[in-house]
């Protein structure tokens, strides 16, 4: 068996691939990584499938101990990566050799950082994931997020793949961020003097944003109903209870709900909501669903089209 | 039929504006049609009790190709009677000590504890929907007497087991969560177990009874206070 040692778990560290589909019926939650961005990134900086198993370091705190040889690469939130105590590159692949020592600092940028290894840990799926959501008990190695003392498992790479993303198309995690909405599902029973509120205010994040939903603070919004009846609530759904304060609802969101919803934020704007910490602020913008259907198309793309630079053997 | 825009890759599909066994029926008819029919382009759905939360990959299609399809495919669901599955009873501990709300709601609806557990517990209930959490069983409806809206701000912490009601629905929380119902009793049986066979004691068209039990069953039935 070979793999890493988990010398210190970090605050809350989760094993994540790209998430649970085609579930919700039983009322599973997708889970997966809350930054897709940056969890595609670590993958492919590995030479890896897209959907291998990861882990997701929130805020950070991870102390790993390697007794493999193979590749590891941190991509994410600002994180500092300190391989046998020397600081090296993130978003940069890394040749570990057994008995290193990682460790993963707390953030001074952003929220959620991703660390790869070569072909991803192996851990065994439930209902077609291995993704953990913590809130339902699955995926994982126990249902819960990463404990002192956990293995985690992985083949010794052969292939010997890296690469390195260039500096210029690293993302940065500032806050005072746009956040780009569709408005839907009950948009209706909002007047238009609270969506012209909504979409001109300032929203600060509140201590109450976790992967299940984040909790904004500021003008009041409010339903001209109290309750619907509950239905499907998509990713980044945004829900206005009677207390008027929205919460964007992201991976580990509960699959319905009976609250009034104004619409949705794009997926690539809530992984960048993902990386606020409490006391950031953050404003919404309008947009249609054709141009969000374009943007989610032009990413696509030009994820493909940017070619890391290849520093493998 | 009414189709909205949910997300960027979802669209909901409104069959109905209330819950009954009809319009229920049609959403159960519309996941058989679309999960056949959508494959390749669907990533997941979510029934409920009138509406069907549809979504799909946007790299292989885009919202009005969808919408055209579910027109196409769903546009003469027939009404047919509700199919009605087994019937399976719940063991539930009603008291002020497992339901902390359950005095609120009793005076709210001017009624005593003891009436509101038995209009409870006499009402056979149908489940309309599986959601918010895995093995969440949404179930209806209940009595209008008892019925009560959610509260202004949800529980950050509802115990596992809790018996509980918003508006005309009621329900049983399968693990510990946050949650904005009224809590009336608490429920020893498990409610979803990723190793059973099958994972959940019920499914979508059961039907369910609560049959009220007092603390020492509720404990001898591995209840936890």
């Amino acid at each position: 068996m070979s793999g890493f040692k988990v010398l210190q778990p970090g605050l809350l560290t989760l094993i994540q691939d790209a998430g649970r589909f085609g579930h919700h019926r039983i009322g599973l939650t997708t889970g997966g990584p809350l930054d897709a961005q940056a969890f595609k990134w670590a993958n492919r900086l590995l030479g890896n499938a897209l959907n291998s198993t990861l882990l997701e370091v929130s805020i950070g705190g991870l102390v790993l101990e390697s007794e493999v040889d193979t590749h590891l690469v941190v991509t994410g939130a600002e994180m500092p990566l300190k391989i046998n105590g020397v600081e090296q590159d993130r978003w940069h692949a890394h040749h570990i050799h057994q008995g290193d020592r990682i460790e993963l600092g707390f953030s001074t940028q952003g929220a959620r950082a991703y660390l790869a290894v070569t072909n991803g840990f192996n851990v065994e799926h439930s209902f077609s994931s291995s993704s953990t959501v913590s809130r339902e008990g699955i995926g994982g190695l126990n249902g819960g997020k990463l404990q002192q003392g956990d293995y985690l498992r992985c083949e010794p790479d052969t292939q010997g793949q890296a690469f390195r993303l260039a500096e210029h198309h690293r993302p940065s995690y500032t806050d005072n961020i746009s956040l780009r909405v569709i408005t839907g599902y009950q948009e209706q029973a909002f007047s238009d003097l609270d969506k012209r509120m909504f979409f001109s205010s300032e929203y600060e994040v509140t201590n109450r944003a976790d992967r299940m939903g984040y909790r904004l603070s500021g003008p009041e919004i409010k339903a001209s109903m109290d309750g619907i009846l509950s239905e499907g609530i998509c990713h980044g759904a945004i829900q206005i209870p009677a207390d008027g304060q929205p919460i964007v609802l992201l991976n580990d969101r509960q699959t319905i709900g009976g609250y009034p919803k104004i619409g949705s934020m794009i997926s690539l704007d809530t992984a960048r909501l993902a990386q606020q910490l409490p006391g950031s602020t953050v404003s919404f913008e309008e947009i249609s669903i054709d141009e969000a259907h374009n943007l989610h198309c032009l990413a696509h793309v030009k994820f493909e089209r940017t070619t890391p630079e290849n520093i493998g053997k | 039929m009414n189709i909205k825009v949910a997300g960027e890759n979802a669209l909901i599909i409104y069959f109905g504006e209330k819950t009954d066994p009809a319009t229920s029926a049609k959403v159960q008819q519309a996941v058989t049609i679309l999960e056949k029919e959508l494959a390749e382009q669907l990533i997941d759905m979510v029934p409920s009790y009138a509406s069907l939360l549809v979504i799909y990959d946007m790299l292989r299609c885009d919202h009005l190709e969808i919408r055209s399809q579910l027109r196409k495919l769903l546009g003469q669901l027939e009404e047919s009677s509700a199919i009605s599955g087994k019937i399976v009873t719940l063991p539930a501990y009603y008291s002020t000590e497992s339901g902390p709300d359950l005095e609120a709601l009793a005076t709210r609806a001017q009624l005593n504890i003891e009436e509101v557990i038995k209009i409870h517990s006499d009402m056979e209930y149908r489940v309309y929907a599986i959601g918010f959490a895995p093995g969440f069983a949404y179930l209806g409806e209940v009595d209008p007497r008892i019925a009560a809206p959610r509260l202004s701000t949800p529980r950050q912490k509802v115990p596992k087991g809790a018996v509980a009601i918003a508006d005309q629905q009621t329900a049983v929380y399968p693990a510990v969560s946050p949650g904005g119902w009224n809590l009336i009793g608490l429920c020893p049986a498990p409610m979803f177990d990723p190793k059973a066979e099958p994972t959940m004691p019920v499914q979508v068209g059961d039907r369910v009874k609560f049959e009220p039990i007092n603390r020492e069953q509720f404990i001898a039935l591995g209840g936890q206070l």
